[in-house]
């Protein structure tokens, strides 16, 4: 299917990459919903958020609202990013920054925290099939042996990736949803009429919730945990598209308006998002037990889902949405990939290694960069913990937050100084290590890095409220930015030369100017 | 292909853009939603007012889309 992909609107030329890492920037609407969607609904989505209702309760609905307000948020941002990107020909988030900047520096500090932010969130997908395998016995003795699955499934990921580029996880993402669709559909109008009904889903909900000691969970939140839930939810919309791959799939669109078109649009998914994760809701009505975990004692909550699946439907249907989950891994995966390889190809390569890089070497760069990306996330899998990427996903959030200032700012006003951007990161960098630290997991019995919800006693107030990481750690970093601009600004330190220009922001597909600059280079594919 | 006119200034200001931050700050407004009564359809209020807000989110950027569309001439 994805080597399909390679001849599906064959592009003149695959030695670019504008072709191979954005699809040729020629996406319309329809794909890229499907695109984007496949995007940032992942498996590890389907798989977690569900598990999080299932152990905390409410806590874990904070997916609805987060997926809710990310889409006005950004609605105006991403069309100029779309605009100056299309003008100039960035590929990626940190080749806007150089260019508007005009810091190497900052744009290898932006390119780098994007590639280390994607690499765990490319095992989490893993993590998602691993508790599918789990849940159907697949487990052998050596560690090689019980990835075998994941490690063939991957190897034909990366196969077609490398030779189609974009257009490969665009097309099976059509696949992926299609099948999801029907599964939860199925799920949330089949598992009701069996357990009884809504009601009776929230009140066994609720009576466990009651029953269990911990303080947190409950089916709605209680009085600590409000900030932590909205804070969690704007932090979290904020950082979703500043991951490299969200941007990946919006700037591969036509134009603004297909960009606009699909914010208003997108939110469909997060209807299936919220269903979704009542489906933890389910597993407790249903008295699912999930499966031990990787120490004795401890118990993998990512199995509920796949569990709930198995034991209430018929073999059959439970494997079309263990496929369903599979395929919903492969996607974002792959485009995770993509992400990564062009930010390395075009922030670290071109930039510190080859000056005069053409772009068919760029194009080849990337796509041997996207298997090692991905070779490592397998690595990742098979060596590690999975708990140790979830750890390292839940730092990757708070980190890629830290690149807002620099890229999310910029997009309007140049006021930051370069200098002061580097060290308002910095400083979100690291009182962002420090809070994550002080975290224990209660779950794990582990001191540090044990979630998000840092308890405000902590910074000395009296307290019992908690709050997320990254939101403080930006709003730091912003204030770190701002002073040092200031300072920068007295002591007279050249700010650098901005390579765009304010009619850049507004430029949309068939802008002459683009035209004629591209005609001599990339023979330009003319719209309708 | 669209014949290049010098174009006036652009922009993407438009007084419509300030009803984006109705669905940014509606749901995160936690003490609206926080609670079990009323119930719909066995939904505590908690979840069911918070999948009613997608139903927000998506009208008012619809709306803005084609407020804002309408309002640009440059386009064939």
């Amino acid at each position: 299917m994805g080597f399909v992909a390679a001849r599906w609107r064959a592009p003149q030329d695959m030695a670019h990459l504008d072709e191979w890492g954005l699809g040729g920037r020629s996406f319309g609407g329809w794909i890229t919903w499907f695109l984007v969607g496949g995007d940032l609904y992942t498996a590890y989505t389907f798989v977690a958020v569900p598990a999080l209702m299932f152990g905390a309760g409410a806590a874990g609905f904070f997916a609805v609202p987060y997926t809710v307000v990310i889409y006005p948020l950004f609605f105006l941002v991403l069309i100029r990013l779309w605009s100056v990107s299309h003008r100039h020909g960035f590929v990626t988030p940190a080749d806007f920054v150089r260019t508007r900047y005009d810091s190497p520096t900052l744009a290898l500090l932006i390119a780098v925290t994007g590639i280390v932010a994607t690499m765990p969130y490319i095992a989490l997908q893993l993590v998602g099939i691993e508790a599918v395998l789990k849940t159907m016995g697949v487990t052998g003795d050596s560690p090689l042996a019980r990835h075998a699955p994941i490690i063939i499934a991957f190897a034909i990921l990366a196969a077609y990736t490398y030779q189609s580029g974009l257009r490969a996880p665009a097309l099976i993402a059509f696949v992926k949803d299609t099948l999801i669709y029907v599964v939860i559909a199925v799920a949330v109008i089949y598992l009701p009429y069996k357990l009884g009904g809504w009601g009776a889903i929230f009140d066994a909900a609720d009576a466990k919730f009651t029953a269990s000691p911990a303080p947190g969970d409950g089916i709605i939140l209680n009085a600590n945990n409000q900030v932590q839930y909205f804070t969690l939810a704007l932090g979290s919309a904020l950082a979703l598209f500043l991951y490299p791959h969200s941007i990946t799939g919006v700037l591969a669109s036509r134009n603004r308006d297909v960009i606009k078109r699909n914010m208003s649009a997108l939110p469909a998914y997060s209807f299936l998002l919220g269903l979704i994760a009542l489906l933890g809701f389910m597993a407790i009505a249903a008295g699912v037990k999930p499966l031990p975990g990787a120490k004795p004692g401890s118990v993998d909550s990512n199995t509920v889902v796949p569990l709930l699946f198995d034991m209430k439907f018929p073999a059959w249907f439970a494997g079309i949405a263990f496929a369903a989950i599979g395929i919903g891994a492969l996607v974002p995966a792959a485009i995770m990939s993509i992400a990564a390889a062009n930010l390395f190809t075009r922030n670290i390569y071109k930039e510190y290694l080859k000056r005069d890089a053409t772009p068919a070497q760029e194009a080849s760069v990337a796509k041997v960069t996207s298997l090692v990306v991905k070779i490592g996330a397998v690595a990742f899998i098979v060596f590690l913990d999975p708990q140790f990427s979830i750890d390292l996903q839940l730092i990757g959030g708070v980190i890629i937050l830290q690149t807002a200032p620099s890229v999310i700012l910029g997009l309007y006003k140049r006021w930051l100084h370069r200098g002061a951007l580097i060290a308002g990161w910095a400083a979100g960098m690291v009182l962002a290590f420090w809070m994550l630290w002080q975290i224990p997991n209660a779950a794990t019995k582990r001191a540090h890095f044990g979630g998000s919800a840092f308890p405000l006693s902590e910074f000395g107030l009296d307290s019992s409220k908690t709050i997320y990481v990254g939101f403080v750690a930006v709003l730091a970093n912003l204030a770190v930015a701002v002073l040092v601009t200031w300072w920068l600004r007295v002591m007279k330190v050249a700010p650098g030369v901005d390579g765009t220009s304010p009619d850049d922001y507004f430029a949309d597909e068939g802008d002459p100017r683009i035209e004629k600059e591209r005609a001599g280079t990339v023979d330009t594919v003319s719209s309708t | 292909m669209a014949e290049p006119k010098s174009p006036p200034p652009r922009t993407d200001s438009s007084p419509w853009n300030w009803l984006l931050l109705v669905p940014i700050v509606v749901p995160l407004l936690t003490p609206l939603y926080n609670h079990v009564e009323p119930r719909l359809g066995g939904f505590p209020l908690f979840y069911w007012l918070q999948l009613a807000f997608i139903l927000l989110g998506v009208g008012t950027t619809t709306l803005v889309y084609q407020m804002t569309r309408r309002k640009r001439g440059d386009r064939p």
